[in-house]
Protein backbone atom coordinates (compact mmCIF):
# COMPACT_ATOMS: atom_id res chain seq x y z
CA UNK A 1 0.00 0.00 0.00
CA UNK A 2 1.43 3.30 -1.05
CA UNK A 3 0.64 6.30 1.52
CA UNK A 4 0.87 9.81 0.58
CA UNK A 5 -0.35 12.92 2.82
CA UNK A 6 -1.16 16.71 1.71
CA UNK A 7 -2.74 19.87 3.20
CA UNK A 8 -5.22 21.44 1.86
CA UNK A 9 -7.59 23.65 4.04
CA UNK A 10 -6.54 23.05 7.08
CA UNK A 11 -6.86 19.29 6.64
CA UNK A 12 -4.62 16.40 5.83
CA UNK A 13 -5.83 14.76 3.17
CA UNK A 14 -4.32 10.85 3.41
CA UNK A 15 -4.37 8.83 -0.08
CA UNK A 16 -3.84 4.85 0.48
CA UNK A 17 -3.55 2.75 -2.45
CA UNK A 18 -3.14 -0.77 -3.12
CA UNK A 19 -3.74 -3.54 -0.59
CA UNK A 20 -4.65 -2.43 2.88
CA UNK A 21 -4.02 -5.67 5.16
CA UNK A 22 -2.61 -7.66 7.69
CA UNK A 23 1.27 -5.97 6.30
CA UNK A 24 0.37 -2.67 5.24
CA UNK A 25 -1.91 -2.22 8.11
CA UNK A 26 0.52 -1.01 10.27
CA UNK A 27 2.41 1.24 8.04
CA UNK A 28 -1.48 2.91 7.69
CA UNK A 29 -1.38 3.11 11.96
CA UNK A 30 2.02 4.32 12.05
CA UNK A 31 1.46 7.30 9.95
CA UNK A 32 -2.06 8.28 11.66
CA UNK A 33 -0.28 8.42 14.74
CA UNK A 34 2.62 10.21 13.66
CA UNK A 35 0.00 13.13 12.22
CA UNK A 36 -1.81 12.88 15.70
CA UNK A 37 1.51 13.51 17.63
CA UNK A 38 2.40 16.62 14.99
CA UNK A 39 -1.40 17.94 15.84
CA UNK A 40 -3.09 16.85 12.20
CA UNK A 41 -6.26 15.91 13.87
CA UNK A 42 -8.48 16.55 10.82
CA UNK A 43 -8.33 13.86 8.46
CA UNK A 44 -9.92 12.81 4.99
CA UNK A 45 -9.21 9.42 3.87
CA UNK A 46 -9.37 9.09 0.29
CA UNK A 47 -9.75 5.59 -0.76
CA UNK A 48 -9.91 6.34 -4.77
CA UNK A 49 -6.90 3.92 -5.21
CA UNK A 50 -7.20 1.22 -2.89
CA UNK A 51 -8.31 -2.07 -4.51
CA UNK A 52 -8.78 -4.31 -0.97
CA UNK A 53 -9.49 -4.56 2.48
CA UNK A 54 -9.62 -6.43 5.03
CA UNK A 55 -10.02 -7.63 8.93
CA UNK A 56 -6.54 -5.89 9.61
CA UNK A 57 -7.40 -2.71 7.78
CA UNK A 58 -10.49 -2.09 9.09
CA UNK A 59 -9.14 -2.62 12.69
CA UNK A 60 -6.33 -0.27 11.51
CA UNK A 61 -8.97 2.52 10.69
CA UNK A 62 -11.14 1.72 13.92
CA UNK A 63 -8.00 1.95 15.90
CA UNK A 64 -6.92 5.72 14.61
CA UNK A 65 -10.58 6.82 14.68
CA UNK A 66 -10.58 5.93 18.21
CA UNK A 67 -7.42 7.70 18.69
CA UNK A 68 -8.66 10.58 16.87
CA UNK A 69 -11.96 11.03 18.71
CA UNK A 70 -10.37 10.82 21.89
CA UNK A 71 -7.98 14.03 20.72
CA UNK A 72 -10.72 15.62 19.76
CA UNK A 73 -10.37 15.23 16.06
CA UNK A 74 -12.80 14.20 13.00
CA UNK A 75 -11.68 11.93 10.38
CA UNK A 76 -13.96 10.98 6.92
CA UNK A 77 -13.58 8.64 4.33
CA UNK A 78 -13.69 9.80 0.59
CA UNK A 79 -14.69 7.47 -2.48
CA UNK A 80 -15.05 4.39 -0.64
CA UNK A 81 -16.44 1.79 -3.65
CA UNK A 82 -16.61 -0.88 -5.40
CA UNK A 83 -15.70 -4.33 -3.43
CA UNK A 84 -13.91 -2.38 -0.77
CA UNK A 85 -17.24 -0.07 -0.01
CA UNK A 86 -18.89 -4.09 -0.13
CA UNK A 87 -16.57 -5.26 2.68
CA UNK A 88 -17.46 -2.35 4.64
CA UNK A 89 -21.01 -2.92 4.18
CA UNK A 90 -20.89 -6.41 4.97
CA UNK A 91 -18.98 -6.22 8.33
CA UNK A 92 -21.23 -3.29 9.78
CA UNK A 93 -18.21 -0.80 9.16
CA UNK A 94 -19.99 1.10 6.31
CA UNK A 95 -22.38 2.71 9.10
CA UNK A 96 -19.90 3.84 11.69
CA UNK A 97 -17.74 5.84 9.71
CA UNK A 98 -18.27 9.60 8.51
CA UNK A 99 -18.58 8.75 4.05
CA UNK A 100 -18.79 11.45 1.37
CA UNK A 101 -18.45 10.54 -2.26
CA UNK A 102 -15.93 12.56 -2.93
CA UNK A 103 -12.79 14.13 -1.36
CA UNK A 104 -14.07 17.98 -1.83
CA UNK A 105 -17.22 16.90 -0.23
CA UNK A 106 -15.31 15.64 2.84
CA UNK A 107 -13.26 18.79 2.86
CA UNK A 108 -16.63 20.53 3.30
CA UNK A 109 -18.27 18.20 5.69
CA UNK A 110 -15.16 18.63 8.08
CA UNK A 111 -14.61 22.73 8.06
CA UNK B 1 -7.72 -29.24 -12.60
CA UNK B 2 -4.79 -30.15 -11.18
CA UNK B 3 -4.04 -29.79 -7.61
CA UNK B 4 -1.47 -27.64 -6.70
CA UNK B 5 0.27 -27.08 -3.03
CA UNK B 6 2.60 -24.73 -0.92
CA UNK B 7 3.91 -24.71 2.18
CA UNK B 8 5.03 -21.14 3.98
CA UNK B 9 6.79 -20.04 7.02
CA UNK B 10 3.57 -18.43 9.33
CA UNK B 11 4.74 -15.10 9.58
CA UNK B 12 2.44 -11.94 8.45
CA UNK B 13 4.94 -10.80 5.97
CA UNK B 14 4.34 -14.23 4.06
CA UNK B 15 0.74 -13.00 3.24
CA UNK B 16 1.68 -11.51 -0.04
CA UNK B 17 3.15 -15.23 -1.31
CA UNK B 18 0.10 -16.74 -0.43
CA UNK B 19 -1.97 -14.83 -1.72
CA UNK B 20 -0.15 -14.79 -5.40
CA UNK B 21 0.26 -18.44 -5.11
CA UNK B 22 -3.87 -19.07 -4.81
CA UNK B 23 -4.41 -15.71 -7.05
CA UNK B 24 -2.42 -17.45 -9.73
CA UNK B 25 -4.62 -20.73 -9.01
CA UNK B 26 -8.35 -18.66 -9.30
CA UNK B 27 -7.26 -17.50 -12.35
CA UNK B 28 -6.20 -20.55 -14.21
CA UNK B 29 -9.51 -21.98 -12.46
CA UNK B 30 -11.06 -19.06 -14.27
CA UNK B 31 -12.59 -17.27 -10.85
CA UNK B 32 -14.91 -14.21 -11.48
CA UNK B 33 -13.17 -11.08 -9.82
CA UNK B 34 -15.82 -10.86 -7.16
CA UNK B 35 -15.46 -14.50 -5.97
CA UNK B 36 -11.79 -13.95 -6.54
CA UNK B 37 -11.93 -10.94 -4.10
CA UNK B 38 -13.57 -13.10 -1.32
CA UNK B 39 -11.81 -16.35 -1.39
CA UNK B 40 -8.37 -13.88 -1.45
CA UNK B 41 -9.96 -12.51 1.96
CA UNK B 42 -10.67 -15.59 3.19
CA UNK B 43 -6.98 -16.98 2.68
CA UNK B 44 -6.34 -13.73 4.78
CA UNK B 45 -8.26 -14.07 7.56
CA UNK B 46 -7.45 -17.55 7.82
CA UNK B 47 -3.21 -17.21 7.16
CA UNK B 48 -3.30 -14.30 9.79
CA UNK B 49 -5.13 -16.22 12.65
CA UNK B 50 -2.23 -19.24 11.85
CA UNK B 51 0.41 -16.55 12.35
CA UNK B 52 -0.83 -15.00 15.11
CA UNK B 53 -2.57 -18.15 17.05
CA UNK B 54 -1.01 -21.76 15.73
CA UNK B 55 2.58 -21.38 16.99
CA UNK B 56 2.84 -19.86 19.98
CA UNK B 57 6.07 -21.33 20.97
CA UNK B 58 7.95 -20.92 18.35
CA UNK B 59 7.84 -21.45 14.16
CA UNK B 60 6.20 -23.34 11.79
CA UNK B 61 4.55 -23.41 8.69
CA UNK B 62 1.01 -22.67 6.93
CA UNK B 63 0.52 -25.32 3.97
CA UNK B 64 -1.69 -24.42 1.22
CA UNK B 65 -3.28 -26.48 -0.97
CA UNK B 66 -5.36 -25.63 -4.27
CA UNK B 67 -8.07 -27.90 -6.16
CA UNK B 68 -10.42 -27.73 -8.86
CA UNK B 69 -13.19 -29.44 -9.45
CA UNK B 70 -15.43 -28.84 -11.87
CA UNK B 71 -17.54 -25.80 -10.49
CA UNK B 72 -15.52 -25.31 -7.24
CA UNK B 73 -12.35 -23.96 -5.89
CA UNK B 74 -11.45 -25.68 -2.80
CA UNK B 75 -8.93 -23.83 -0.64
CA UNK B 76 -7.30 -25.94 2.36
CA UNK B 77 -5.46 -23.89 4.46
CA UNK B 78 -3.49 -26.04 7.67
CA UNK B 79 -0.87 -26.10 10.31
CA UNK B 80 0.53 -27.93 12.89
CA UNK B 81 -0.55 -25.85 16.09
CA UNK B 82 -2.55 -27.24 18.88
CA UNK B 83 -6.01 -28.77 18.68
CA UNK B 84 -7.94 -25.22 17.16
CA UNK B 85 -11.52 -25.07 15.45
CA UNK B 86 -11.84 -21.57 14.22
CA UNK B 87 -14.93 -22.26 13.56
CA UNK B 88 -15.79 -22.24 16.98
CA UNK B 89 -15.67 -18.84 17.60
CA UNK B 90 -18.44 -16.32 17.85
CA UNK B 91 -19.65 -14.18 14.58
CA UNK B 92 -18.84 -10.36 16.62
CA UNK B 93 -21.78 -8.19 17.18
CA UNK B 94 -21.65 -5.96 13.98
CA UNK B 95 -24.80 -3.99 15.58
CA UNK B 96 -22.37 -2.40 18.30
CA UNK B 97 -20.80 1.33 18.13
CA UNK B 98 -17.52 2.16 17.12
CA UNK B 99 -16.19 2.89 20.52
CA UNK B 100 -17.53 0.58 21.97
CA UNK B 101 -16.81 -2.60 19.30
CA UNK B 102 -14.32 -5.04 20.72
CA UNK B 103 -10.85 -5.38 17.83
CA UNK B 104 -11.03 -7.99 16.24
CA UNK B 105 -13.23 -11.19 15.79
CA UNK B 106 -14.01 -10.37 11.59
CA UNK B 107 -11.78 -12.22 10.48
CA UNK B 108 -13.90 -15.38 10.96
CA UNK B 109 -16.90 -13.97 10.19
CA UNK B 110 -15.66 -12.75 6.48
CA UNK B 111 -14.16 -15.99 6.10
CA UNK B 112 -17.94 -17.94 6.88
CA UNK B 113 -19.73 -14.90 4.85
CA UNK B 114 -17.43 -15.05 1.57
CA UNK B 115 -17.32 -18.60 1.18
CA UNK B 116 -19.83 -21.21 -0.12
CA UNK B 117 -19.12 -23.83 1.98
CA UNK B 118 -16.44 -23.96 5.10
CA UNK B 119 -15.20 -26.91 7.40
CA UNK B 120 -12.39 -27.65 9.99
CA UNK B 121 -10.98 -31.00 10.40
CA UNK B 122 -8.47 -31.95 12.74
CA UNK B 123 -6.27 -34.45 10.79
CA UNK B 124 -2.52 -36.30 11.07
CA UNK B 125 -1.86 -33.42 14.22
CA UNK B 126 -3.13 -30.56 11.63
CA UNK B 127 -5.95 -28.31 11.80
CA UNK B 128 -7.33 -28.31 8.33
CA UNK B 129 -9.96 -25.49 7.20
CA UNK B 130 -11.56 -26.25 3.97
CA UNK B 131 -13.20 -23.87 2.09
CA UNK B 132 -15.25 -24.14 -1.28
CA UNK B 133 -15.82 -21.65 -3.90
CA UNK B 134 -18.05 -21.95 -6.43
CA UNK B 135 -17.54 -20.42 -10.29
CA UNK B 136 -20.43 -20.00 -11.37
CA UNK B 137 -22.34 -18.58 -8.48
CA UNK B 138 -22.59 -14.89 -7.48
CA UNK B 139 -21.58 -14.22 -3.82
CA UNK B 140 -24.57 -12.75 -2.09
CA UNK B 141 -22.53 -11.24 0.23
CA UNK B 142 -20.25 -8.96 -2.28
Amino acid sequence: MEIQTRNEANTTVITITGRFDAVTAPDYEKKVQELIVGGDIRIVVDFAGLDYISSAGLRGLLVTAKLLKAKGGQVRFANVAGTVKEVFDISGFGTIFQMDATVAASLAAIA
Amino acid sequence: MKNDMKCIAAKIENLNGANDFVEEYADLFGLPAKKKFGLLLALEEAFVNICGYAYPDGEGEVELSCAGNDDVLTLEIADRGKPFDVLSLPDPDLTLDIMDRPIGGLGIYFIRTLSDSVSYRRENERNILRMGFKRSQENPAL
